[in-house]
């Protein structure tokens, strides 16, 4: 069947059985490999992308449920003219990416939280930072969200 | 051409498919060193291959012939430089997010004075010609000693790493090996040779040239050339082969903090990692192999998954059952609807505890195949007054949970096998490629590509769907993708050992005067792990233990059990001697070591022995792996449910040297973080000979809240050799952890995982 969204803001329509993964559909169909493969469960992260401003985890979420609502992934974040997001600046700034991998979905998860509550806290954070990363960037990726958000970084003194 | 392996004997039975020996009869993988050992032997022993071999210039010409285009010049199979100044460097090692390339990058501009923007970081072609000779040489003297390693020429050498072939990723081995005697070494020699073409051209004496961005300047005439002007030239001259490195206050890139240059590809989502590979007209693959690994496929009706929408082809192979579709989603849907027969292998009684009490009777009653140590132990044990403590520890089968699964296109087309993903040594990925596939290894073409994680899972050596994909694309007319799901990465992992330790020691006078461990898994670990603490009697006897799984190197290899268990024990025996951990760890270590000035920079910077909130302890441990010390502090408490909950982590590195303090800080964060998360919910567990858990719902990955909100990473600039960075974080996180569980409830917790142990 014939199932049209709108991803990183164009139009598409694509052939696929209703119960077909979103994170297949990005993947294998319309070729944006940014989004990740990582459990297909919902239990990593690694797919997170934004339906309609909010976070979902896409290899858990049927095409059909997508179907009239706006997508955006890691490849829909930079501006018109290249300009990367804050938080992707970030990102680079604050040098979080090991392997990468699950970094994608660590973005798209960072930036809907700033999206939401404007500058989190330490405990929003670790509320709503639930994607998993095997390398174990987790305070890089602290740092960078508190700096995308002008806030300063996580300091030793006082976490205990 | 000649055939790649020119000597039969060395294709070691590792690389056999698991078709060839039941697992349980397989030779224990030891990774990179063994294969270098094994090599090793065979050409000091037989010798017989010398004459046979690529000459040098051989090797060149092929490097040459590889990586050398119009306006590019080469020097030996390290780096190229273009007219318009570019150089490019080749990094034998993949680079899975520990920055080695950017490292390794540096090492070699700095030498060479090139301007870094300038300076691109490529991965070296998988093949012979780029075979990694400084690793070979690196690791000589942990196996056959100093002095015979040092006996042995460049060129034999060269001989081994291309024979073996060697090109892997591992033993914490980029910056220590091939940065040292790779590439700072061919850095400083093509200098050397641009210095000369220079003082040829100018006619000027070389002693008055001086080098700086990419340029050779003559201050007293003003006169400059670019190294792009210079390289052709440069190019035709012989290079040294001792040239004079800088020193320690000569270096501009060596130790600053260079920005990685593979980040901005993992931000914006268009870095192409394997499983992101497409070809025109490709197909989508994936796979079910026998749930109890040695199991074999008796029978599988095709029906059900034939009539699953985009299902084009089931293909058998001897143990595992694979689904072609047009897409992943539909494989993978046509794989679920299929119920395949496999056998148990003769693996069904296998399961957990029948593992540790296989271990412990092995323990008690075996005949132990290593003892390292020296010393009288028993003798302490039996002393008048001699205060005997014992205690058993046991660490779990551990999955490498790479966050992106194995996958990996082959392409079968006009003879030839075409292959794209990542693997940790491209060149013996190729060579298992070639042999599953029945080809010749020039046959094989593999095209390494970026990977998301490795942490030891990536050795050829242990990875199945190598042969699966040489399998499975030789009997399909299109490129195809064969895609693990996240199931068969927990369920068919090469898990770190389970492993199970008796440890013995004794005390008099709050002193150790005999220390002993027994502990039983498959590899040895002597010679990996040193024992860092200077004791009168020591003894460390290996068990050997093979169950039926495939043990495979994780991240700090052995480190991690045997750093668990002499940590733990180590606090036992302070608490015995009614010691302060800290301080009873100091005085047994050798005034003026690295050991003693890491720990105690470790205490100093965590503020060891300052009040604590209530509910809130500390807990320290040193381990040195990979030629590094690292010395951890992790501040802990226990939550309502009994999990641990991480406060504040301190670590204490002297690894000699830091090429890129941003990297290092980040391996060393890394590896406490994998190492604290291993330790509080990692498990693999076997019943009925088959792998328990399946998923992250029920192999739980420690996440953002349950991690230190920071690392407190600091390193001791020392004079020790270069040790590696990318593992040793690891090891003293989880006895770190558990002695400060024990500060807090007094209960010491020998089993891991920890999971709700700590629990009143």
């Amino acid at each position: 069947m014939a199932i049209s969204f709108t991803v990183n803001g164009k139009q598409v329509s694509v052939e696929a059985e209703g119960d077909t993964p979103l994170l297949w559909v990005l993947r294998d169909d319309l070729g944006m490999t940014g989004t990740k493969f990582g459990c297909g469960i919902a239990a990593c992260g690694a797919c997170s992308v934004h339906i309609d401003g909010q976070i979902a985890r896409s290899c858990s979420v049927s095409v059909s449920e997508v179907a009239g609502t706006s997508i955006t992934t890691i490849e829909g974040l930079k501006a018109a003219d290249g300009t990367l997001h804050r938080v992707q600046q970030a990102w680079i700034d604050a040098q979080v990416p090991q392997c990468g991998y699950c970094q994608s979905g660590q973005i798209m998860a960072a930036v809907a939280l700033i999206e939401q509550v404007g500058s989190p806290s330490d405990a929003q954070i670790d509320t709503a930072m639930t994607n998993i990363c095997r390398c174990g960037t987790y305070p890089h990726i602290r740092t960078a969200i508190l700096a995308a958000t002008s806030q300063a970084a996580a300091s030793l003194e006082g976490a205990a | 051409m000649m055939a790649d392996n020119p000597n039969p004997d060395l294709d070691i039975p590792e690389t056999d498919g698991p078709e060839a020996v039941t697992p349980a009869q397989k030779p224990q993988n030891k990774g990179v060193k063994r294969r270098i050992f094994l090599a090793g032997s065979a050409l000091l022993v037989g010798g017989g291959i010398f004459g046979v071999w690529w000459t040098d210039s051989g090797v060149k010409a092929k490097a040459k012939a590889l990586t050398v285009g119009k306006g590019e010049h080469g020097f030996l199979t390290w780096m190229k430089i273009a007219d318009d100044d570019t150089v490019t460097v080749y990094s034998p090692h993949i680079d899975f997010g520990q920055g080695s390339h950017t490292a390794l990058g540096q090492m070699l501009a700095d030498e060479l004075d090139a301007a870094w923007d300038k300076v691109k970081i490529e991965q070296a072609p998988a093949d012979l010609a780029f075979a990694n000779v400084p690793l070979v040489k690196g690791f000589l003297p942990d196996m056959a000693g100093e002095t015979l390693a040092s006996l042995l020429p460049d060129a034999v050498a060269g001989i081994m790493a291309r024979a073996m072939p060697v090109q892997i990723t591992g033993g914490s081995s980029a910056i220590r090996f091939t940065g040292e005697a790779g590439m700072r070494k061919t850095g400083a020699a093509v200098r050397m040779a641009l210095i000369a073409e220079a003082a040829d051209r100018l006619g000027v004496p070389e002693s008055e040239l001086t080098t700086a961005t990419s340029v050779v300047t003559h201050a007293k005439s003003g006169k400059s050339l670019r190294y792009g002007e210079l390289a052709a030239g440069a190019a035709e001259r012989s290079l040294s082969s001792d040239p004079v490195l800088k020193t320690r206050d000569q270096w501009t890139l060596i130790g600053k903090p260079v920005p990685r240059r593979d980040i901005p590809g993992k931000v914006d989502g268009s870095a192409v990692y394997g499983i992101d590979f497409t070809l025109p007209d490709m197909r989508v693959a994936t796979i079910a192999a026998a749930p109890v690994r040695g199991g074999t496929l008796v029978s599988v009706d095709e029906t059900p998954a034939l009539a699953v929408q985009g299902v084009e082809q089931v293909v058998k192979l001897p143990d595992a059952v694979i689904v072609v579709a047009k897409g992943y989603w539909q494989a993978l849907k046509g794989l679920q609807a299929l119920a395949p027969k496999f056998t148990d292998g003769g693996h069904g009684a296998v399961s957990t505890p029948a593992i540790y009490a296989a271990q412990a009777k092995l323990r008690q009653a075996g005949k132990p195949d290593n003892e390292g140590g020296a010393g009288d132990v028993e003798a302490a044990f039996t002393a008048a007054g001699a205060q005997v403590i014992e205690a058993e520890y046991r660490v779990p089968f551990l999955h490498h949970a790479m966050m992106e699964p194995f996958a990996l296109t082959g392409h079968y087309k006009d003879g030839t096998l075409h292959l794209w993903g990542g693997l940790q040594d491209p060149l013996s990925t190729r060579a298992r490629a070639a042999k599953a596939a029945g080809l010749e290894v020039d046959q094989v073409v593999f095209n390494p590509m970026i990977m998301g994680g490795g942490f030891g899972r990536r050795f050829p050596d242990i990875v199945e769907i190598i042969d699966q994909i040489a399998l499975l694309a030789k009997q399909v007319p299109y490129p195809v993708k064969l895609i693990w799901s996240r199931e068969e990465e927990v369920r068919h992992g090469t898990y770190r050992p389970q492993s199970s330790a008796g440890l013995k020691a004794s005390l008099k006078d709050g002193t150790i005067t005999g220390f002993r461990m027994d502990y039983a898994q498959s590899g040895n670990a002597e010679g990996e792990v040193p024992f860092i603490y200077n004791l009168p009697a020591t003894s460390r006897r290996h068990f050997a233990y093979q169950s039926n799984q495939i043990d495979g190197p994780w991240r700090s290899v052995n480190a991690t059990q045997i750093g668990f268990y002499t940590e733990s024990f180590m606090d036992e025996l302070a608490a015995a001697a009614g010691e302060d951990p800290y301080q009873f760890r100091r005085k047994h270590l050798p005034a003026g070591s690295r050991h003693l000035a890491a720990l105690d920079m470790v205490a100093k910077r965590s503020g060891w022995g300052t009040p604590l909130p209530q509910g809130v302890g500390r807990g320290i441990a040193i381990v040195e792996s990979f030629g590094t010390v690292v010395a951890e502090v992790v501040e802990a408490s226990v939550k309502d449910d009994g999990s641990p909950k991480v406060l504040r982590a301190f670590a204490v590195v002297d690894c000699g040297t830091t090429v890129n303090p941003l990297n290092a800080e980040a391996q060393i964060m890394g590896g406490m973080i994998m190492g604290l998360s291993s330790a509080i919910g990692e498990q693999v567990t076997l019943d009925n000979g088959a792998v328990v858990q399946s998923n992250f719902g029920d192999y739980p990955i420690l996440k953002l809240a349950d991690a230190p909100p920071a690392v407190d990473v600091h390193f001791i600039e020392s004079e020790a050799k270069t040790g590696g960075i990318g593992e040793p974080g690891l090891p003293p996180a989880s006895p770190a952890l558990a002695n400060a569980l024990n500060a807090v409830t007094g209960k010491r917790i020998r089993n891991l995982p920890l999971l709700n142990q700590a629990q009143a």
